[in-house]
């Protein structure tokens, strides 16, 4: 169906089922309660993350997954995206598609030249080019392009700003849009004591990425995507068999670049702004991490590292002292303050230290990352064939 | 355009659509159900205090939670009560806001722009926050008033000291009682002038970035009206660490005075470095070689020690000032968490009173009402003497404290004496001062959301 | 080495290179200007080449990417930052003449240093923590190396690249979490002896105007430092049986390891070794900026950049790689410069690795094979 095996377009239909019950599984508590209040994921904002940074780690994972090229600058090409999609929006347009096309083909133009000199070099030396390419677009982005880029504080849509083809009132700021569509239009459905949010930009998002998943799954199955693989497991036979390497791993890395456009984008139109720290060093490191963590050369693994990691950045940072006293209320007091000391150094501010724990605790227990979790908890239910991907993950030895 | 709302969880709580689990749907029910984003319906009202908590910034961070945490105290009415018992509006009773118990939710910026709207949008969306408050750099305040103006709740700045947050990224739901780098520098000319006379050669490094280029500009202008020459202004990398190949040709240059355009670690990094190549012991065009750091933090100064000794600047507030106010927020802090607050935690502190206080007087939440009630507002009794919330900007007007580097600090708190408190009349400037974004920037028109 | 050859042309190659660039840069900026900056190059470059040199260690000896490397080199400078708390160890005494901000009598804290070895020794020696902060901090970072080598590293020599990186990154961001849950994120000053304090006038000395070539005395040191330091390590490598086997074992691990040489446990002390390395360089950092949790992160990327500019594997590289990113960064920062090319500053190390990558594919003086697939 769809151009795909039975096992690929089911792996296709669970994606498209979870992501649009997406305001129900990821509002599992009711809202009033502590629980809600602090594990609810399902508002607009993380949803359309989820999905956004879901993009971005699909297309990463089609370079390095596929080719095993390890790209340490991929955060450049989204903010490419972003700079250019918010340009279009100040001075051309609202609508968001423009907006996300000029962003994909710009990001595509600027892979495309960082791709031609980086991929001169493999292994850490291609790293450290690619690494070197999105330092200096940050750098130069913060500093001396402030004219273009705003520098530290970014780009917004202004007052000031009136786009050639909307028909604004003077002194109104222009909203992103789809056909007039506002992309925060929401529609709120409640049940018992359940909150579900439906946000118009989250689903259009989530429209981009299934979209994105699909052509991934596409490529991962396509001969190109067979030829990638060869790239990564023996590129020398690749040239004794008379074959260039080069134009294969060129295309897969300016289609990466595309889809970390496309993911600047859809940043941008769903929260208009721009700035450079999306450029930075630590950027193009958390995709790594995203991917490596769902599981590399994975269909899915890359779409749940993002998840994992967007989860922790929103909700553990915002769990405080008050919350967790609010928690273990119930219980003595000795034993309250003995509790909330031991977990307080892991939520709000020490967010960070649990997120390296889980780095570790995931590459230790399970290499193939979240994935491989998966499939563990899979078998131990006893059901002989795993999810779609399952296969994918066992036989694809990690990049070397 | 369609009509729009952000979620509000407010709606649950007037039982309309509490069914037993039947599934009603809600278009737009911001037409019906309510006047503004997040309208508090419930007992409690909810306030977000978005701050930095991980990363360089996370110190003074941890400073404004604290401070927020006092101030949601006395709003409820509990502690001693702290400014309150000292601000000169008496409409606060210390029984919540307009009666509601005052709750909040705390979120982490990151100091990126990014994680800080991310952060804000949780708030908004999610807990139902009807005011975000907080910060500690310039690209974040801008970045987060932004959002605030879009959503439509109201954005109270925290420590934001660039000229853009108030100047040409203005916007009419951001609101900021930080002072800013245009009054840096005219506090400061003065004083330099008398300390170290009218004859000077400055050699400026800057941040590159934002704040460094308004705070560069700022300090410039007003040394030269006196009198000083420029005689150069170097860029340095906001990721730079050691500054020594930026300090190195300095006393080539034939400057006398090094100006250091730089916050946080880059401060404390160029100060120590400064400090280290001894130039503060030479002498040059037969006067004795002096450095300016243009925007003091305590918690700064602390990370260069010793260096700072003798070093002049400028801050918001400082713990030592002994107006009534002050000392009623510094003894209700200092016995609280045992220290001595920071500027960070002063401006934070006197921000969410003064919002509380402007829902008071308005009568209502609506951000309208309040940026109606802010604007032009004056108040005494919050530490800086008589201050104006001018409505063409929203940019508090105060006193400006102009500070020195203590030479032999008593304790660790004690790191910087005040030299002299500027007036507010030598810091203002008209609202279309070109340092401001010039006679383009605009407040625009408020926005209630919703 | 087999590549001996090729070495002797690079050599000659970059010695060229060098002349021709002081050549400009003389022309250009004048004498002392250039005195000044390449003396500065050169002490920024010590601080490069020390922490690249550990990281190459860890490259060559194990091929591990080692994402802990800058944390290493952060664990060091607060080993320092520890002892001079430690040495300012007080008891509080009450001193009823003053009053702390809020009124009450005010706390006084009297070193325990003083008490035992009167006010002006015990000042001198809490003076001196930093220097003493070598000695205390060789024995921890190695240990410290050790532990992690065989904790965690050991088991992720035949893992991929990538699941290296993770869980080193996830290691690095655990210890900097630590060290801030402790320290706090505000920088914390350590400062020198006050014995070196000021600035060395080079300029007096070699005949030129003062006051227009100082160089801070400390700096000088960690120059001096530095270069010892790494002396030391290619001596070790060099010229001892197990420097020996350690090289052997970089080249061919396999053959080493049938010869019956336990390579394993050689290579355990060699990762103590370059956590010492980082750790030291550490150390001698504190006077220079204070240290911060994430002063590792900083160095990071550029250590980093620096190893691979060096060329994988390739100690001498590494080292060579530092000192050059040091002066041309150095030189970048001039103001003369930055006028004509705005923004040099802040892309220069990252336009000169480039350049490098693209011109010497191995960079600088690597191996061939080496971390290229």
């Amino acid at each position: 169906m769809l151009g795909l095996e039975k096992k690929d377009f089911r792996l296709l239909m669970i994606v498209v089922v979870l992501t649009m019950l997406a305001p129900f599984i990821l509002n599992p508590f009711p809202a009033e309660s502590a629980l809600g209040e602090t594990f609810n994921a399902g508002y607009p904002d993380l949803m359309q993350r989820f999905v956004i940074f879901g993009i971005f780690a699909i297309g990463f994972n089609i370079l390095f997954g596929l080719t095993g090229y390890l790209s340490f600058g991929h955060a450049a090409f989204l903010g490419v995206g972003s700079y250019a999609a918010i340009w279009m929006m100040k001075l051309v347009t609202l609508n968001v598609i423009p907006a996300i096309i000029m962003g994909v083909i710009f990001a595509g133009i600027f892979a495309l030249a960082v791709g031609y000199i980086s991929l001169r070099r493999s292994g850490i030396y291609f790293s450290i080019l690619t690494l070197a390419f999105a330092q200096m677009s940050y750098a130069l982005a913060y500093s001396v392009l402030t004219p273009i880029t705003g520098g530290e504080t970014g780009l917004q849509i202004k007052a000031t700003d009136s786009p050639l083809l909307s028909n604004l009132e003077p002194g109104e700021i222009g909203r992103a849009n789809l056909f007039g569509m506002d992309m925060r239009t929401s529609f709120e459905l409640g049940v018992g004591d359940w909150l579900f949010t439906f946000n118009s930009g989250y689903y259009i998002a989530a429209v981009f990425m299934l979209i994105s998943f699909y052509i991934a799954i596409r490529i991962f199955r396509s001969p190109f995507g067979t030829m990638l693989r060869a790239v990564k497991s023996n590129q020398t036979r690749m040239y004794y068999t008379g074959l260039n390497a080069r134009p294969y791993t060129l295309a897969a890395f300016v289609i990466s670049g595309m889809y970390a456009g496309l993911a600047g984008g859809l940043l941008v139109a769903m929260d208009t702004q721009a700035g450079p720290e999306r450029m930075f060093w630590t950027a193009s490191g958390e995709v790594v991490l995203m991917t490596i963590l769902g599981g590399v050369g994975t269909l899915i693994g890359p779409v749940l590292g993002a998840g994992a990691i967007k989860y922790m950045e929103n909700i553990l940072s915002k769990i405080n002292k008050d919350i967790l006293h609010e928690w273990f209320a119930i219980l003595p007091d000795g034993i309250e303050d003995f509790l909330v000391t031991i977990i307080y150094p892991f939520v709000g501010k020490g967010w960070h230290l649990t997120l390296g724990l889980i780095f570790m605790a995931v590459v230790i227990f399970l290499p193939g990352g979240l994935v491989e979790g998966g499939q563990r908890i899979a078998r131990l239910f006893g059901r002989k064939k795993t999810k779609g991907d399952g296969e994918e993950a066992t036989q694809s030895t990690p990049a070397e | 355009m369609s009509k729009t709302d952000l979620t509000r969880r407010g709606l649950l709580k007037t039982g309309a659509v509490a069914g037993a689990g039947v599934a009603l749907p809600t278009i737009f029910t911001a037409q019906s159900a309510a006047a503004f984003t997040n309208e508090p319906t419930g007992g409690s009202v909810t306030l977000g205090f978005n701050v930095p908590q991980t990363g360089p910034y996370a110190d003074e961070g941890a400073d404004e939670l604290r401070a927020y945490e006092l101030a949601v105290e006395h709003l409820n009415g509990g502690g001693d009560g702290g400014m309150m018992n000292t601000f000169s509006s008496k409409a606060l009773q210390g029984n919540g806001i307009l009666g509601k118990k005052v709750e909040y939710v705390t979120g982490d910026t990151q100091t990126k722009a990014d994680a800080a709207r991310a952060s804000a949008k949780s708030m908004i969306e999610k807990d139902g926050a009807i005011m975000i408050t907080g910060g500690s750099s310039s690209g974040v305040a801008v970045a987060v008033q932004a959002l605030c103006q879009e959503a439509g709740v109201i954005f109270m700045a925290g420590l934001t000291h660039s000229n853009d947050t108030t100047g040409k990224d203005r916007k009419a739901n951001g609101f900021r009682h930080f002072f800013n780098s245009y009054m840096s520098g005219a506090a400061l000319a003065p004083v330099l002038a008398g300390a170290y006379g009218t004859d000077r050669k400055a050699y400026h490094l800057t941040a590159d970035y934002n704040w460094g280029y308004t705070t560069e500009e700022a300090v410039k202008s007003s040394t030269e009206a006196m009198g000083w020459e420029t005689v150069a202004a170097v860029k340095t990398p906001l990721t730079q660490t050691d500054f020594s190949s930026y300090i190195a040709p300095v006393l080539q240059s034939g400057a006398d005075t090094l100006v250091l355009n730089h916050y946080g670690g880059n401060m404390v990094n160029s100060l120590t470095n400064a400090v280290q190549f001894g130039l503060r012991d030479k002498q040059v065009n037969g006067k004795d070689f002096q450095i300016i750091v243009p925007l003091y933090s305590r918690l700064m100064a602390k990370g260069a020690g010793a260096n700072v000794a003798g070093i002049f600047g400028s801050t918001n507030w400082h713990w030592s000032l002994q107006d009534e106010g002050s000392k009623a927020f510094v003894k209700s802090f200092g016995t609280k968490y045992g220290f001595p607050p920071s500027q960070a935690a002063h401006t934070t502190y006197v921000q969410a009173l003064l919002y509380a206080d402007a829902v008071e007087r308005a009568g209502s939440f609506n951000p309208c009402a309040v940026v109606e009630a802010l604007e032009g507002f004056e108040f005494d009794g919050m530490g800086n003497g008589p201050t104006l919330y001018r409505a063409d900007d929203h940019q508090c007007f105060k006193d400006v404290l102009v500070v020195k580097g203590k030479e032999n600090p008593d304790s660790e708190f004690d790191l910087l004496e005040i030299v002299e408190v500027t007036p507010v009349e030598q810091v203002t400037y008209a609202p279309d001062h070109p340092q401001m974004g010039g006679a383009e920037a605009t407040l625009g028109s408020c926005n209630p959301g919703a | 080495m087999d590549n001996s050859r090729s070495n002797i042309t690079a050599t000659a190659g970059i010695l060229g290179a060098i002349v021709a660039f002081f050549a400009v840069v003389v022309l250009l900026f004048g004498v002392e200007a250039t005195i000044l900056q390449t003396l500065d190059g050169l002490s920024k470059g010590s601080a490069y080449a020390l922490i690249a040199l550990g990281l190459t260690l860890i490259f060559g000896t194990l091929g591990v990417v080692n994402f802990a490397h800058g944390a290493l080199f952060m664990i060091g400078a607060f080993c320092a930052v520890t002892l001079s708390q430690l040495l300012k160890l007080s008891r509080t005494v009450i001193d009823e003449t003053k009053t702390d901000f809020l009124g009450n009598p005010a706390q006084i804290q009297v070193p325990y240093m003083n008490d035992w070895f009167g006010a002006e020794t015990g000042a001198a020696i809490i003076d001196w923590a930093v220097p003493l902060a070598i000695l205390f901090s060789i024995p921890i970072m190695v240990l410290v190396g050790i532990v992690m080598e065989r904790g965690l590293i050991k088991h992720f020599y035949k893992r991929p690249h990538a699941d290296q990186i993770l869980v080193t990154f996830g290691l690095a961001i655990v210890l900097q979490e630590i060290i801030k849950a402790f320290y706090g994120a505000n920088p914390i000053p350590t400062p020198a002896p006050a014995a070196f304090s000021g600035s060395f006038d080079f300029g007096a000395m070699l005949g030129f105007d003062p006051n227009v070539i100082i160089y801070p005395y400390w700096r000088i040191i960690y120059f001096a430092f530095g270069a010892l330091l790494i002396g030391g390590v290619f001596a070790f490598l060099q010229f001892t049986t197990f420097g020996m086997v350690v090289r052997a074992g970089m080249a061919d691990r396999e053959t080493v390891q049938l010869l019956g040489i336990n390579i394993d446990r050689r290579f355990t002390l060699m990762f103590g070794l370059a956590a010492a390395v980082a750790g030291l360089a550490g150390v001698m950092y504190t006077p220079i900026n204070s240290p911060n949790y994430h002063m590792g992160m900083d160095f990071l990327v550029l250590s980093f950049v620096v190893v691979v500019v060096g060329g994988m594997g390739s100690l001498p590289g590494a080292v060579l790689a530092g000192f050059l990113l040091g002066v041309l960064e150095a030189f970048a920062s001039m103001g003369e410069v930055l006028e004509v090319l705005p923004g040099l500053n802040q892309i220069i190390i990252f336009l000169v690795a480039i350049i490098i990558l693209l011109t010497r594919p191995r960079g600088l003086m690597g191996r061939k094979g080496v971390m290229e697939d």
